[in-house]
């Protein structure tokens, strides 16, 4: 008599599985299969395009009936096996068959996780696993409608893909900062986001659920901050887990998935396990192709052949049509790793590859994968690159070793992006001028176009245009990159960020071409300010990204403690302000308090923990941040002035505190620092200041670009306006104007140095409309920056900031 | 995708114990926490790829507390006066010269495990 193989479950594993034995030893098992699904064995990898609609169900059937029924299987289509007797050898089902093995075959795959939010129970929210969801879906997009698919990875980008083609409204929330981010890194991570939202679909990134609400049937996705998606079809797909309850109850080895050996053989050897229920070697798979190589094996194993599976490296790629990603390996960095990557933003193509001692062990393609499957195989083969290594990036058909193209990111801009912000000139204005009037100089350029022709911020770009326009005979000087991570100067760097709308560091590094992966201490402090002062309100602070006194809204010093010093608007304090710190100096053992030089108390020595502590105090005196640690508006010094003073001439002191309260919160490239003096005695020192204010009897005299540091620089004056309110613009103007063009790092003087005071002077005080447009900018831009940050930490925000992640002083006194 | 722990081959001294100090979660990518010990801070990195790594909380040059430090790739940048240190060695880099001792650390079902620093410390 045959031995009896019975198996549980009949999904890809199984099937590829038997179709090995069969090969190898036709006649040995009498075979039985239990399948809880109503059908047949089906290719669940093409589950994707059946719901876009481009495949049918019959298309996508392996094993058809006569396929069983030609090897003798029988197959209980539906039923369910709820218990396995190991002692007696045999499982029982839940129509209360009872069906004797030899051998058991567990394949029951995985389950997805349902994540336990309210209302996730309700009529409408779907997971994404089977045909049964599939049918479900197509059936609820006919109703059009809005979609939410929670889940940016692979099956929930298919799903929102599938849905969109339906003809649903479709937005994605996703949990992590990039979608994929798992398979992808983040420049990759931003292409797809990118692609996926000129389909159409709205992608929200770090979205957390919190809860999905509706009447008897879902009506919308509510998340963490608040925002409500309306939704009549919700679908799950934030992972799976390996299906192990029924060996689990069996009594056998089971983790995260049912424990195997190289042999597929669970903790009982006459049970064996395959597919996305095991784990082997510490991982659970949910990719076809190992899966295919554990059906091998143990295909093999039940042919009586030795046979081991020793565990696969995987490679993914999306199915959605026109998205082209592919990745394989492992992309992490380190110490003993090298990368070569290729940025091609005209063509959005971005290709990574990871090196080890000349073999590539990870690989991430986006954009061009058509040499995916080559690297895949150099990859697994562990192949010595270290002949190809020059061309390797450019893929297998790359014959020679030309160099690509400079930063193509110019040529790739559209005729009606802005090149020049100053005067308002486009690239097609220029490019047309060039050839149309054989302009063949930067200086019959900006004769004719007025490009560049004010601040000066834009010439590497115009020049750039020059070069492409007239090819290889014009030779543009040379502008310094911003460090090692790209050739690119501030300006062109800044000027692209607006032409191109890039609204992350991701976005930037990949339109621009970053030749490191996640740039340097250099770059990203420099890109995190100019996104935040190009896309107020809308940019996402990125906190690892700027420098520890920034992250921390306090200063460091010298020995890991901190300086604490809240903002006394103009200079001017109170009794109850002042009792305030004495009693935080009291209570958390600060050990000097000190007056600065700008006219407010600094307690230094504060111990990182305490930080949030002494903020909720200050707050609850009524004092807010004063900046000291930031590039951002630091004080405004005065004197007492006319109200005080017997030489005053105006309200000195009331202009200073008015200037403090209208600029405090606004981030700058660099510390910015101003005074308001009550007459030319200059009591405030407004002469050295970056923005002085003098007041005399007709007015105000308005000085910029003064310093009183490494360098000392006097005051240049600018203009002399006559009312308060004229300041005020004139101040909202010079710091938008200086937060728009000067390079990370420089001060008010350095950057008037640079552009030219005449620049300065044009745009701020003769061109009027063009102040006010500066002015309403500044408005704009300080509606989102005016938020105390020690508030929102004294209330429990960025907390991991400020604990020891873990305390182990106690357990090792212990010892 | 492979979720192997991010062990390097020191970490498989026999008898080291580890010890739970969080999970990966509770340190932001390209970025630093903290492990307060009776022989000083330890600082656990966690790069852009879910690497981690200890380091004593130390700047060799000025013992700058590496954890405030902006994380770039395996390196991170001191606070205090711009050294860069090496994750993974603990060595500065460029022309700086100085080593802080590293710490094994590994991730195991997305928790984070320190080799138990009363013992090794020695």
């Amino acid at each position: 008599m045959r031995e009896r193989l019975v198996i549980i479950g009949n999904g890809m594993a199984p099937g590829r599985m038997l179709e090995k034995l069969f090969e190898l030893a036709p006649d040995r098992y009498q075979i039985t299969i239990f399948n809880a699904e109503p059908r047949v064995n089906y290719d669940r990898i093409m589950l994707s395009p059946v719901l876009s609609g481009e495949k049918k169900y019959e298309e996508i059937v392996i094993h058809g009936d006569g396929w069983y029924i030609g090897h003798e299987i029988m197959l209980h289509k539906g039923v369910r096996v709820t218990q396995i007797d190991r002692a007696a050898k045999t499982i029982t089902t839940n129509t209360g068959h009872v069906e004797p093995y030899d051998k058991l075959v567990i394949a029951t795959g995985s389950v997805p996780i349902i994540i336990p939010v309210p209302g996730a129970n309700l009529p409408g929210v779907l997971t994404y696993r089977d045909l049964d969801d599939v049918d479900a879906m197509i059936l609820a997009a006919k109703a059009r409608g809005n979609a939410v698919v929670i889940g940016g990875g692979l099956l929930g980008l298919e799903a929102a893909a599938g849905l969109n083609e339906q003809g649903m409204d479709v937005t994605v929330v996703h949990l992590m900062p990039t979608l994929m981010e798992r398979q992808l890194d983040p420049a990759a991570g931003y292409l797809l986001k990118k692609n996926i939202e000129e389909r159409g679909i709205k992608v929200l990134t770090g979205a957390n659920t919190k809860a999905i609400a509706g009447n008897g049937r879902v009506e919308a996705v509510e998340l963490d901050d608040g925002t409500r998606l309306p939704a009549s079809l919700v679908v799950m797909a934030v992972g799976i887990r390996p299906n192990a309850a029924l060996a689990k109850e069996a009594g056998l080895n089971v983790n995260r998935g049912i424990v195997v050996d190289d042999q597929m053989r669970s903790s009982d050897p006459d049970i064996f396990a395959l597919g996305e229920c095991v784990e082997h070697r510490g991982i659970a798979y949910g990719l076809v192709a190992p899966l295919y190589d554990m059906a091998g094996v143990l295909g093999r194993t039940l042919a009586g052949d030795e046979a081991a599976y020793r565990g696969s490296v995987t490679a993914t790629k999306l199915k959605v049509t026109g998205i082209d990603l592919f990745s394989a390996g492992d992309f992490a960095e380190a110490k003993d790793r090298e990368e070569v990557v290729l940025r091609d933003a005209a063509r959005g193509v971005y290709r990574r590859l990871v090196l080890k001692e000349n073999r590539i062990i990870g690989a991430v393609l986006y954009g061009d994968t058509s040499d995916g499957a080559w690297f895949f195989q150099l990859l697994r083969e562990g192949a010595d690159i270290a002949e190809l290594r020059e061309s390797l990036i450019f893929g297998q058909a790359f014959a020679g070793g030309g160099k690509l193209d400079p930063p193509a990111a110019v040529a790739a801009l559209p005729d009606a992006a802005e090149i020049c912000g100053c005067n308002g000139v486009c690239k097609g204005k220029i490019t047309g001028a060039i050839t149309a009037q054989g302009l063949t100089s930067l200086e019959q350029v900006r004769a004719v176009t007025k490009a560049s022709a004010s601040c000066g911020s834009c010439t590497g770009l115009v020049e750039q245009l020059i070069g492409l326009t007239l090819g290889g005979e014009y030779q543009p000087a040379e502008v310094k990159g911003m460090c090692g991570c790209t050739d690119l100067g501030h300006d062109e760097v800044r000027r692209l960020i607006v032409a191109k709308q890039m609204k992350s560091i991701p976005a930037v590094m990949q339109e621009l071409e970053w030749k490191t992966s996640c740039g340097c201490a250099k770059c990203r402090p420099a890109l995190n300010f100019y996104l935040i002062a190009s896309w107020p309100g809308e940019y996402v602070d990125d906190s690892q990204s700027r420098f520890i006194n920034e992250r921390a809204h306090a200063n460091i010093q010298k020995d890991g403690t901190y300086s604490v010093v809240p903002r006394m608007w103009g200079g001017v304090t109170s009794a109850k302000e002042l009792r305030a710190i004495a009693d935080v100096a009291d209570k958390y053992d600060i050990p000097t308090v000190k007056v600065t030089g700008g006219q407010r108390i600094d307690l230094l020595g504060v111990k990182k923990e305490d930080l949030p502590g002494v903020w909720a105090d200050l707050n609850a005196a009524g004092m807010v941040s004063g900046h000291a640690y930031g590039k951002a508006l630091r004080t405004v010094k005065t004197c007492v002035g006319s109200e005080w003073c017997r030489f005053g001439t105006q309200d000195s002191t009331g202009l200073g505190i008015r200037i403090e309260k209208f600029t405090w919160g606004s981030w700058t490239p660099h510390k910015v620092k101003l005074a308001v003096s009550g007459c030319p005695r200059n009591c405030a020192e407004a002469t050295v200041k970056d923005i002085g204010i003098v007041c005399v009897d007709s007015g105000y005299e308005f000085h910029i670009a003064g310093a009183a540091g490494l360098e000392v620089k006097q005051t240049i004056l600018l203009c002399k306006v006559a009312t308060e309110a004229e300041v005020l613009e004139h101040t909202g103007a010079v710091m938008q104007l200086y937060r728009e063009q000067a390079h990370y790092l420089d001060r008010i003087h350095k950057w008037v140095k640079r552009v030219g005071l005449d620049s300065v002077k044009q745009q701020i005080v003769e061109d009027g409309e063009r102040r006010r447009a500066l002015h309403a900018r500044f408005v704009a831009a300080q509606r989102y920056a005016q938020v105390d940050p020690w508030a929102q930490r004294a209330q429990g925000a960025f907390a991991h900031e400020f604990t020891p992640i873990a305390d182990l002083r106690i357990a090792q006194a212990a010892e | 995708m492979s979720a192997a722990p991010a062990e390097r081959p020191g970490d498989a001294k026999p008898g080291v114990e580890w010890i739970e100090i969080g999970r990966l979660d509770d340190i932001p990518k390209r970025g630093a926490r903290v492990v307060k010990t009776a022989r000083g801070d330890i600082a656990v990195f966690r790069t852009m790829d879910d690497k981690l790594y200890a380091l004593d909380d130390k700047c060799p040059h000025k013992q700058g507390p590496l954890s405030q430090g902006i994380v770039q790739g395996t390196s991170v940048t001191c606070p205090l006066h711009n050294w860069v240190i090496d994750l993974a060695t603990g060595e500065a880099q460029g022309a700086d010269q100085g080593c802080t001792r590293t710490i094994a650390v590994k991730l195991e079902q997305g928790r984070v495990l320190l080799a138990w620093p009363g013992r090794t410390a020695a």
